[in-house]
């Protein structure tokens, strides 16, 4: 098992940016790598247990099913279903804090997953750094506007 | 019941903040409102149930005890136990975590209390920002004044920004006897990255300085200093570097050699923090010779409670350190020495049998003082010409642990002879042991966890000037020397 752990500063105030990443379904709308989306089943995008099955601008398809979501720690955890990466066991999760000093957010992405131990470093940097550290810069990038 | 949290960046790594916040009675240097602090019964202020008894500036008296610290979580969590102020059931918890894209640091500070009843929110604005956002420009404040150096109570070093310090060391001009070693004027530069600058107090002398200089263990390029282990306080600390602060008291022992200097720049790896119960001249004395000890006895072999050791060199640094420590294991020590004073000293340090002499016949004397059967395990430093009588001294599946080589270094070892007795060669190396940082905490932690048993002591009788070196390696290469020698700077 091996935990890839992201963790940024994001200058807006907590609440608002758990409502731009709140939404299960609204990975498109807010992360650089993922062209579409959708929630199998037509269910609720809050709803745990819900799975979201989205394309990645690179053509790779991915299933991950909703495990918790909680606006009052401002929190979502998600598990893999399937997806081109070669992981198993893969759970991540996001968490915002909010730093009272300057009214800013303090985000936190992590995930524990198991790979072929020839693949943790490439994996590592390309979930730690092409997946969440790029949402992160693309999140800054949001809040600015 | 009332809640209070706060948060803020720190721009300062993780564990520069940590090393401060993890030091329950640090606030008096950084926290603003905080005026007079001690930890109560002189317990260690990290060590979880004890007491920092504190006077605010305006007066006010509190006793809070640590409930809790992580240095793998970078949580501390502590409850105020009583107070001049009507406050009850606090208890609070300060977490760092790590912004990992910018190497900056997340700290959120929380507590829960109760207060009068109509006096609430009077409260929770003097814990929320009174204490906490004080506190966090405070630190601030504190990480401004001493940039990458929040030195805390006790001796503070001065930091030396940037430049080269002047200092004289002991340089072997060439390859030789003691003659060769000469007084020079030199200097430390600054730290660069990874690396830390130390002022040395106390520097231990080992044999391996007397091959050094002979130029049997090519280790240096003639003229350079010489010395392998040292204690001081950091100067001032390179970038990279966590676990060093500016007017620590550390001690290292490793490869390159350098150690018999005032001041030295070396890498941050090598070196420890030292336990307060650790003074400078043990320090020195002991880095080298009871790390090996710690490796000879836990690492390269396993000693167990029963098995017969030989231990050449007996009254030697090393020597008194393994037979102390091996008969603490349970072993039966047999040692060899030169004279009868140095039997003496071997017996002290728990010998059951001492063989005394010079010629380097001693095969005989352990077969009988081990009922026939030999040693199970040989340390020695000697060599060559203790390596045919070390073969014959040996028992049956026996190990010949060789970790130094006074006479010289052995050659001409025969795989056959091992096999006539299934008997284990080994030829280790303090420096591969250690070159591992884990591994080099542990085995600092161990040695000095058997000083404070009691487990090993050490008599340092031999203290010389750093300009007396010369007359240091005389005496040691005289075989006049009993335990350790130390170079005062």
């Amino acid at each position: 098992m091996i935990k890839v752990y992201a963790s940024s500063v994001i200058d807006a105030p907590a609440d608002s940016v758990w409502a731009r990443i709140r939404d299960f379904n609204g990975l498109p709308a807010w992360t650089p790598f993922v062209a579409e989306s959708r929630i199998e089943g037509g269910q609720p995008a809050d709803r745990i247990g819900c799975v979201r099955n989205f394309r990645l601008k690179d053509g790779g398809l991915i299933r991950e099913q909703l495990l918790t979501l909680s606006d009052y720690d401002y929190q979502c955890s998600y598990s893999i279903l399937e997806s081109p990466m070669g992981v198993d066991n893969y759970v991540a999760t996001l968490k915002l804090t909010p730093v009272t000093d300057g009214n800013r957010t303090f985000a936190e992405w992590w995930a524990e997953f198991d790979c072929a131990p020839d693949r943790e470093g490439q994996l590592s940097r390309d979930i730690g750094q092409g997946v969440f550290q790029a949402a992160f810069d693309s999140l800054k990038t949001l809040v600015r506007r | 019941m009332i809640r209070v949290t706060r948060s803020a960046i720190i721009d300062a790594p993780i564990e520069r903040v940590w090393a401060i916040l993890r030091d329950f009675n640090s606030h008096t240097a950084w926290h603003p409102v905080v005026a007079e602090s001690a930890i109560e019964n002189d317990e260690p202020s990290d060590q979880v149930g004890c007491v920092r008894n504190f006077t605010l500036k305006d007066g006010n008296h509190i006793r809070e005890q640590l409930l809790a610290l992580s240095d793998n979580d970078y949580v501390s969590t502590y409850c105020i136990l009583d107070a001049t102020l009507p406050m009850q059931r606090y208890v609070a918890t300060v977490q760092l975590k790590r912004v990992t894209d910018s190497d900056r640091t997340f700290w959120h500070w929380q507590s829960t209390f109760d207060a009068p009843r109509g006096r609430e929110q009077e409260f929770a604005d003097l814990v929320g920002k009174g204490v906490y956002e004080g506190g966090f420009e405070g630190l601030r404040a504190f990480l401004r004044r001493r940039p990458g150096a929040p030195a805390l109570a006790g001796g503070m070093a001065r930091t030396v920004a940037g430049g080269t310090m002047a200092t004289q060391g002991i340089v072997a001009s060439r390859f030789g006897g003691p003659e060769v070693l000469e007084a020079r004027p030199l200097e430390a530069r600054a730290p660069g990255q990874g690396e830390v600058r130390v002022r040395h107090t106390a520097i231990g002398v080992n044999y391996i300085d007397v091959y050094v200089r002979k130029g049997e263990a090519r280790l240096i390029e003639p003229p350079a200093p010489l010395g392998m282990e040292a204690a001081g306080t950091v100067v001032d600390v390179g970038d990279g570097v966590a676990h060093l602060l500016p007017g620590d008291r550390v001690a290292y022992a490793c490869a390159p050699p350098g150690a018999y200097v005032g001041v030295r720049t070396l890498p941050a790896s090598q070196v420890i923090v030292l336990p307060d119960d650790v003074d400078d001249e043990t320090a020195a004395a002991l880095m080298l010779k009871g790390m090996t000890s710690e490796y000879l006895l836990h690492r390269t072999h396993q000693m167990r409670r029963g098995e017969t050791v030989l231990v050449h060199a007996a009254a030697g640094g090393v020597g008194l350190l393994l037979c102390q420590w091996a008969k603490a294991l349970g072993a039966r020590v047999i040692g060899t020495v030169s004279t009868d004073d140095k039997a003496r000293a071997a017996r002290a340090a728990g010998c059951d049998a001492v063989i005394v002499g010079r010629d380097y016949r001693f095969a005989a004397a352990v077969h009988d003082a081990s009922g026939g059967r030999g040693a199970d395990v040989i340390y020695d430093g000697l060599g060559q010409a203790a390596a045919r009588e070390n073969l014959e001294a040996l028992a049956m599946c026996g190990h010949w642990v060789c970790y130094g080589q006074a006479s010289g270094p052995v050659d001409r070892l025969s795989v056959e002879s091992l096999g006539q007795k299934s008997a284990t060669f080994s030829s280790p190396v303090l420096f591969h042991y250690t070159a591992e940082r884990a591994v080099l905490t542990e085995m600092a932690g161990r040695t000095f966890e058997a000083l404070r048993q009691g487990t090993i002591r050490l008599d340092i009788r031999h203290r010389y000037p750093l300009t007396a070196a010369a007359q240091a390696h005389r005496e040691l290469e005289g075989r006049s020397t009993i335990g350790p020698l130390i170079l005062l700077p």
